[in-house]
């Protein structure tokens, strides 16, 4: 029962009931993409603003499980108002956090002050399958800052 | 939900816990004596694939330590050995489906490359433009993707026997959708998602009106219970090894004689001709027609041993246990609140798909498996089941011989602790 607390926190389980910027297209996006997760069904579009090189605003839309839908919350948190180039390594920072990797399989380490509150990810780490879950949104807000209109976790 | 005192198909004729013993059984099969995160291992994702049992095990290690050889070809011992073995199982197979000659058995990889060989080897060469191939809505996706490309390839169309809320086919709709135009029915036995045990003799017998040939996927039936080919009249039957309790990658098609004897090759290569030249080749008698290259030789092997082990026991029994241990279940979690059953139909078989209101089925999967149980969540290769409904995901109980109440009641307490930890 403990370890399961260590993976449903209490600020997940909250940002699942809750989640922020949500459901959200901002009147003035500009970027937006569909994000898939073939094996469980999960799925989202997540809507960006993009102004001189910054995320002015961002929302999400769809549905998923209580890990993909706290982890795309708390994504809008974190990138709201941050540079692009920013949004994308603290994307590299999530996944060395779930797999200890980065894309490539080289092994990472990861900055906790860089990270702050997605910190609370760091459970999935220890459900190999979960993980496409909580990096489903990512993904997706990575395809529409890159312009693509699909992006899939399978 | 709608609790039908119909709720099992079959009547009780034997009690079932007098029958079958189901945790005697559970030490037949190694791969249930383990421990999960900490938490005796509760193995209810039996739909996905069964546990094997030890003699299953043990024949396959036997084959390889001793008799491993190339079946149809050498006429050494160990070759001699294999192929006496392989082609006994064919036998076994035979008795089993009680199909007529082993002429009718096919060994294939499993249920899906037995629909692909009928839709390609029986399908493609004979429809066209304007034909129909009738299958529900509540197939695998191995029995519409198949049949989707073979419309692609000869201009025939997809038709679709709706269901309704219950999870029960709509037989009005079968019916009429059933015309001069069906060239096919390919229709599922018992359903991986929703558990419904569908009335294929009934509908077999009305195609055969029409003189229209049906397929019946049984991957979810077999281990289940009886299926006898020739009480059903099915032109074609399919299931694969794993599901009934033997390994994965091997699976049989059974198909009528004289349809067999029509159908062109599905795969061409070493073992299903008789003479090859670069002008003519001639084909191999059946079944071996159908069976190209070295087959599956340990996977046949461990699937004998696995029909040795049901014939000493009893279906008929195995079939009781599971309904009463289905009933307990459903009365179970019907109980309990916030609970809402996918698939009510009257006759049902061994498949419980539920799920709990603000939960979604992969966290469910993920706090049972904390747990140590084991359940599938997921969509079950069934969108269209799923749209039906209006979810992307069920979570689902399949249970198999070894289950026992225990194993429901482990289930029962794995959902408290997920509403535990979803209500904080």
């Amino acid at each position: 029962m403990n370890d399961m607390r260590d993976l449903y926190e209490e600020l997940i389980l909250d940002h699942n009931r809750n989640p922020r910027n949500y459901p959200k297209k901002p009147t003035d996006c500009n970027c937006t993409a569909h994000g898939h997760n073939p094996l469980c069904g999960d799925e989202f579009i997540v809507n960006l603003t993009v102004e001189d090189g910054v995320i002015k605003d961002i929302g999400f839309e769809g549905a998923g499980c209580a890990i993909s839908t706290a982890s795309a919350s708390l994504m809008t948190e974190a990138i709201i108002g941050m540079q692009v180039e920013k949004a994308d390594e603290l994307f590299s920072q999530v996944r060395h956090l779930l797999t200890d990797d980065d894309e490539n399989g080289e092994q990472q380490h990861t900055d906790k002050d860089v990270l702050g509150k997605l910190s609370v990810l760091k459970g999935v780490k220890e459900y190999p399958m979960r993980v496409k879950c909580a990096t489903l949104a990512w993904h997706t807000m990575h395809a529409a800052l890159l312009g693509e209109k699909d992006s899939t976790t399978e | 939900m709608n609790s039908s005192p119909h709720m099992l198909e079959r009547n009780f004729t034997v009690d079932p816990e007098q029958a079958l013993d189901p945790k005697a059984l559970r030490a037949d099969f190694p791969a249930l004596y383990q421990e999960v995160r900490g938490h005796p291992l509760v193995y209810l994702d039996n739909g996905a694939t069964s546990q094997k049992p030890r003699a299953v095990i043990d024949s396959i290690r036997h084959y390889y330590e001793r008799d491993n050889s190339n079946v149809h070809r050498g006429v050494h011992t160990l070759s001699e050995r294999a192929t006496l073995a392989y082609e006994g199982v064919r036998k076994k197979v035979r008795n089993f489906f009680n199909a007529a000659s082993i002429r009718e058995i096919v060994f294939v990889r499993g249920t899906t490359e037995a629909i692909n060989l009928v839709a390609q080897s029986y399908g493609r060469p004979r429809f066209s433009a304007g034909d129909e191939i009738l299958i529900t809505e509540m197939e695998h996706h191995s029995n519409i993707v198949p049949w989707q490309l073979l419309c692609q390839q000869t201009g025939a169309s997809l038709k679709v026997v709706p269901f309704n809320e219950a999870g029960e086919l709509d037989l009005d709709a079968y019916h009429q959708l059933l015309g001069p135009k069906t060239r096919l029915v390919a229709v599922v036995h018992v359903s991986n998602s929703l558990g419904t045990v569908n009335p294929v003799a009934e509908m077999i017998a009305a195609a055969h009106q029409l003189e229209v040939p049906v397929l019946v996927d049984g991957a979810q039936a077999v281990a289940h219970r009886k299926v006898d080919v020739q009480a059903l009249d099915c032109d074609f039957y399919t299931c694969s090894g794993h599901k009934l309790f033997a390994p994965t990658g091997i699976g049989v098609l059974y198909a009528k004689e004289a349809l067999l004897a029509d159908m062109e090759p599905y795969q061409g290569g070493g073992d299903m001709i008789s003479r090859v030249s670069f002008e003519e080749t001639l084909y191999n008698d059946l079944p071996y027609k159908f069976e190209a290259g070295t087959p599956n030789i340990a996977g046949v092997i461990g699937l004998g041993a696995a029909l040795d082990y049901l014939e000493q026991l009893d279906m008929a029994a195995i079939g009781a246990h599971e309904d009463e241990l289905l009933h307990y279940a459903t009365t179970q979690l019907q109980a309990l609140p916030g609970i809402r059953l996918i698939g009510t139909a009257a006759a049902k078989a061994s498949i419980l798909s539920f799920c709990i209101e603000g939960v979604h089925p992969h966290d469910i999967s993920t706090i049972l498996d904390g747990e140590g149980i084991a359940i599938r969540a997921g969509h079950h290769c069934t969108m269209p089941v799923m749209t039906h409904y209006g979810l992307s995901a069920t979570a689902r109980a399949s249970f198999a011989l070894y289950n026992n109440r225990e194993d429901v009641d482990a289930l029962v307490a794995g959902i408290g602790k997920v509403k535990e930890i979803f209500q904080s």
